[in-house]
């Protein structure tokens, strides 16, 4: 079981700017996030994007923000389940909370920090009756071991990076690739596009666009799918052994919605005349995934709300500890790792 | 002039009139958050970004619309229930021109 002080779920900067203030304090941070890097939206799904916004930064590209953000938090060494999303939670008698993910990986700590943003990212499923049925039957939203598509006959759906560069790599490996998508035009890459273009070329990969698959059919496994020209209306039976339709990620609130938190505008409600609290003490909201009167989601609410989140935090675990807030022009940061930077002393000389 | 009358049908098909701003660089999705037609999280989920297609809707009066970006054109042809008058309202920028247009918001991606 992994122990800390505070168990950040969620790691996009208000996730990861806590960290920093914990360690101020000298708490502990372990995150955890669905997504398999750090950074939330701002690497998923904007890293190219400049922000104006951040004080102090007049540009600053998305990933970059990330970047500063990991470089910031490293003397305080926080631990990271990547990949992974909170899904259960339990209270223990000492008031502490064991927090489970859908992979079982345990956390236990006194404090919970939320900062989910708009939930975790779960891939968009195309509206197809009977979908649910062929789920691990045959139909997979993403690709977690390549090598059970050896020699199998694929079907891929989707139009950016992630349909053609699966398309790509699974072109050797696969019996036979197919691509589909609503349109002739692809969004990625250039390299990828040519790619897809040359593997075409040799016959490697059969790419039907115009068009959508429009139905699954198999008996407990799928076997075939109907998929329908656009242009024409013309529609294809293509036998298959496996459907992996890709198209990108969509946050949802998700299992976090039943933890007993009291929720309004698909947000969680904090106190924030306080400490950005939820109605459960001990767990905290932060950032984009809480709400209370005069709520604005940006990033800077965010690094305000983690930084009074740590505070009260602080006090939770040392009820006992008088302490107050120091400067970091003041007191320096001290990492867990050893490491201290601070303010140069002046010089102290008299010039003859 | 600086309000024109936008009328929107919401996802539960009841259709409001309301006021839009042309002077405060709004676009469609937010003119609809702001009268709050849609629940806060189901809508305009990227921020306006034309990265997701929560704030997709039909466009049923035959007003000229600027053309569609790129961007626009990509997400739209991996967002479900597409169809030939569908837009994102973040891409659709309140001007004098859309006086009187007459929209209807695309079901919720589940």
């Amino acid at each position: 079981m992994i122990k800390t002080d505070i168990l950040i779920i969620g790691a996009g900067p208000t996730g990861l700017f806590a960290v920093f203030e914990a360690g101020l304090l000298q708490l502990k941070c372990h995150l955890i996030d669905a997504l398999p890097q750090p950074g939330g939206q701002c690497s998923e799904i904007y890293p190219k994007k400049p922000i104006y916004d951040i004080p102090g930064f007049p540009e600053v590209l998305a990933g970059e923000l990330v970047d500063n953000l990991m470089e910031q938090i490293k003397p305080f060494q926080p631990g990271f389940t990547l990949g992974e999303r909170a899904e259960k939670i339990e209270k223990l008698e000492d008031g502490s909370f064991v927090v489970t993910t859908n992979k079982g990986t345990q956390h236990h700590a006194p404090i919970i920090a939320i900062a989910g943003g708009l939930g975790s990212f779960e891939p968009r499923k195309p509206l197809l009756d009977n979908l649910s049925k062929y789920e691990d039957n045959g139909v997979s939203y993403m690709i977690k071991e390549p090598e059970v598509y050896r020699n199998k006959k694929i079907l891929i759906a989707g139009g950016g990076d992630s349909a053609l560069d699966w398309s790509i790599f699974l072109a050797d490996l696969a019996s036979e690739v197919t691509l589909v998508h609503r349109r002739n035009e692809f969004r990625g890459a250039l390299d990828s596009v040519e790619k897809v273009q040359q593997l075409k070329n040799q016959g490697k990969i059969n790419l039907i666009t115009p068009s959508e698959v429009v139905g699954l059919h198999g008996d407990g496994k799928l076997e075939k799918v109907t998929i329908k020209k656009t242009d024409t209306s013309e529609e294809i039976e293509l036998e298959i052994d496996n459907f992996i339709p890709l198209f990108g990620l969509s946050p949802k609130l998700g299992p976090i919605a039943d933890w007993g938190l009291e929720i309004e505008k698909n947000a969680i409600k904090v106190d924030n005349t306080l400490d950005y609290q939820t109605n459960i003490p001990g767990i905290y909201a932060i950032g984009d995934v809480n709400t209370y009167p005069g709520k604005l989601k940006l990033i800077l609410c965010g690094f305000h709300e983690a930084t009074l989140m740590c505070q009260s935090a602080y006090q939770r675990i040392h009820p006992d500890k008088k302490y107050v807030m120091k400067y970091t022009t003041v007191g320096g940061v001290t990492g867990f790792d050893g490491s201290k930077k601070e303010a140069p002393k002046a010089v102290v000389k008299s010039i003859e | 002039m600086s309000d024109i009358k936008i009328k929107i049908t919401d996802r539960e098909g009841v259709q409001h009139e309301v006021d839009a701003p042309t002077d405060m660089n709004m676009n469609l999705m937010e003119v609809v958050r702001s009268y709050e037609l849609a629940p806060e999280g189901t809508i305009g989920i990227c921020g306006g970004m034309a990265m997701c297609a929560s704030c997709q809707c039909y466009v049923k009066s035959d007003h000229q619309l600027p053309e569609k970006s790129d961007d626009e054109e990509a997400m739209l042809s991996e967002a479900f229930n597409v169809e030939d008058n569908s837009r994102l309202g973040c891409q659709i920028h309140m001007t004098d021109d859309l006086d009187g247009l007459e929209v209807e918001l695309a079901p919720e991606e589940l």
